[in-house]
């Protein structure tokens, strides 16, 4: 199967969908066009989709997006250079930083 | 699941990795908002063969980093106009640039507070000249104010100005909107490519010498934000302008609840709501010396969550998701510097002093104008490198 093809009937067959950041709701088919168009760093991705800008700060899709990049561009993943973490490493409530309440970094 | 052959992805790729070409007619410096507007609006021109070189990928330099805000409430005439022609351009941009996705451009207006006396006379001539230059702008008092933003805690607040044409947009979006209606009209660009030196015969541009080999040209155009002063030294000229890091946080998406960006200057913030739902607020710090770092601090954290729960405070209930930093190129007089330089062929477009952004479809045009050798459509010529040496320099009083 093309992956033209394959894309089309996962647009049409949401149950087919393969998502790849929860948080954000960016599917696999969305990442494929990206790379196809030329954007081919994961931070540029990452920019576009939101793909890891999620609450959860990218914890299984960051791994994913990177994948796939290197998968396009015939790399090992480990030659793809990663998104970067950014802080706070769990999301923190603003009321919460002034008051001290440490129950929010959990 | 298939495996997508190698060459699949490098045949569609947007940098151009190997194929630096030998000679072009304008080598652009810096893959920012500011170089691709540049390049796009060279492009449009026909002024031939254009390359632009980005040292990382595109936007990954202020420009990713930024608040991207628009707004027309300045201090300066040479700023207001600057604005309006910018905003008019944001407005049309996902059809003139023919952009597959969208630049996320919402107008939900800027609403300023002044909180000092100083501040409030300020505003009041901000405002008589804004509405002469015809920008659709009120004063207005602070229960006027939260009739906007109802949210906002008027504590302190002597007055507002409302306009609501000024807005936000993806910073993101643009550049990759203008990257690719470039590349469309044929723009070389090349990202993972540096400029390490500017190549000069008897004070003129002959070319860039770069990590993926050198580039024959007779005119430069020097976008490199913070580092166009590097980028200067490279043809031996000073600029007087300097690099000073500014702290930013988004917060959890949540329902629309605020309209405009709302900002003060005398307590240095900003805050706005993006069309995906998420808070987007920053904070200027008057201690922060000069310098390249863009690490974040906890101690930014504290003070921005202080100050915006007291002015929006039903925002402290909203979880901070990610903090980061990028450099401002502070000029003296937080104007930018536009225009050619005593080194023939090299043009500046840098120093923006926290507003670039928003000035970067404004800036592409008269750049390219001035490269073409026509009258730029606004007259920026006080604009110049020469400006401070003249001792005529153009101060911004309303800036974060
Ligand atoms: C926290 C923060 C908030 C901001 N908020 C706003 C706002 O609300 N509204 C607004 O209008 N502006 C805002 N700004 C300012 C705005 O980000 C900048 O003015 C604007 O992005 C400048 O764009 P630029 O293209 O000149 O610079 P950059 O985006 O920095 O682009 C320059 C590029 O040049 C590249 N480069 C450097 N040296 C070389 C070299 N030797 N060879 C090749 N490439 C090189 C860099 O990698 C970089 O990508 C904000 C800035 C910050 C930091």
């Amino acid at each position: 199967m093309t992956d033209k093809k394959l894309s089309k009937e996962k647009k049409t067959d949401k149950s087919e969908i393969t998502l790849i950041c929860r948080c954000e709701d960016v599917t696999l088919e969305e990442i494929r066009d990206l790379i196809a168009e030329g954007y081919t760093t994961a931070e540029e991705i990452k920019r576009i989709t939101r793909c890891g800008m999620g609450p959860c700060q990218g914890r299984t899709c960051r791994e994913l997006l990177l994948a796939e990049v290197a998968r396009a561009l015939g790399e090992k993943v480990d030659k793809v250079a990663p998104t970067r973490y950014r802080q706070p490493t769990k999301p923190i409530r603003l009321g919460g930083i002034i008051e001290g309440d440490t129950n929010d970094l959990g | 699941m298939k495996v997508i052959p190698m060459t699949w992805a490098k045949a569609v790729s947007s940098c151009s990795l190997d194929n630096l070409p030998k000679t072009a007619d304008a080598v652009v410096i810096g893959g920012g908002v500011i170089g691709t507007s540049i390049a796009y609006h060279l492009a449009k021109k026909g002024f031939g063969r254009i390359a632009l070189l980005e040292r990382s990928y595109l936007a990954s330099g202020s420009t990713g980093r930024c608040g991207a805000g628009v707004r027309q409430q300045w201090g300066t005439r040479l700023n207001c106009l600057l604005s309006i022609d910018s905003v008019r351009a944001f407005e049309r941009m996902d059809d003139e640039l023919n952009y597959s996705r969208s630049i996320e451009f919402k107008q939900g207006g800027y609403l300023l507070l002044a909180y000092t006396r100083r501040e409030a006379d300020q505003f009041k001539k901000n405002v008589l000249l804004q509405q002469e230059l015809g920008i659709p702008v009120s004063l207005l008092t602070p229960l006027e104010a939260r009739e906007i933003v109802p949210i906002l805690s008027t504590d302190g607040v002597l007055l507002a100005t409302f306009c609501p044409t000024d807005g936000h947009a993806n910073p993101f979006h643009v550049t990759y909107a203008y990257a690719s209606a470039g590349k469309r009209l044929g723009v070389d660009l090349h990202t993972f490519t540096e400029a390490h030196e500017i190549l000069t015969e008897s004070g003129k541009i002959t070319g860039v010498k770069t990590n993926k080999g050198t580039i024959s040209t007779n005119t430069v155009i020097n976008a490199a934000g913070p580092y166009s002063g590097v980028v200067a030294q490279m043809v031996g000229l000073d600029i007087p302008f300097y690099p000073e890091r500014h702290q930013i946080l988004v917060t959890e998406p949540v329902d629309p609840v605020l309209g405009p960006m709302v900002m003060s200057f005398s307590r240095r913030f900003y805050c706005q709501q993006t069309p995906h739902g998420s808070f987007i607020m920053g904070m200027g710090d008057p201690k922060e010396k000069p310098g390249f770092s863009i690490s974040g601090t906890w101690e930014f954290l504290v003070e921005m969550a202080t100050e915006i729960t007291k002015v929006l405070p039903p925002v402290g209930n909203l979880s901070v998701v990610r903090q980061w930093a990028g450099l401002y190129d502070m000029t003296p007089d937080a104007h930018p510097i536009l225009g050619p330089t005593p080194c023939e062929g090299f043009y500046l477009a840098c120093g923006f002093s926290g507003h670039g952004f928003m000035l970067a479809p404004v800036t592409g045009k008269l750049i390219s104008e001035i490269v073409c050798d026509e009258e730029p459509s606004i007259d920026i010529h006080g604009l110049d490198l020469g400006r401070f040496e003249r001792g005529e320099l153009v101060i911004e009083p309303s800036v974060v």
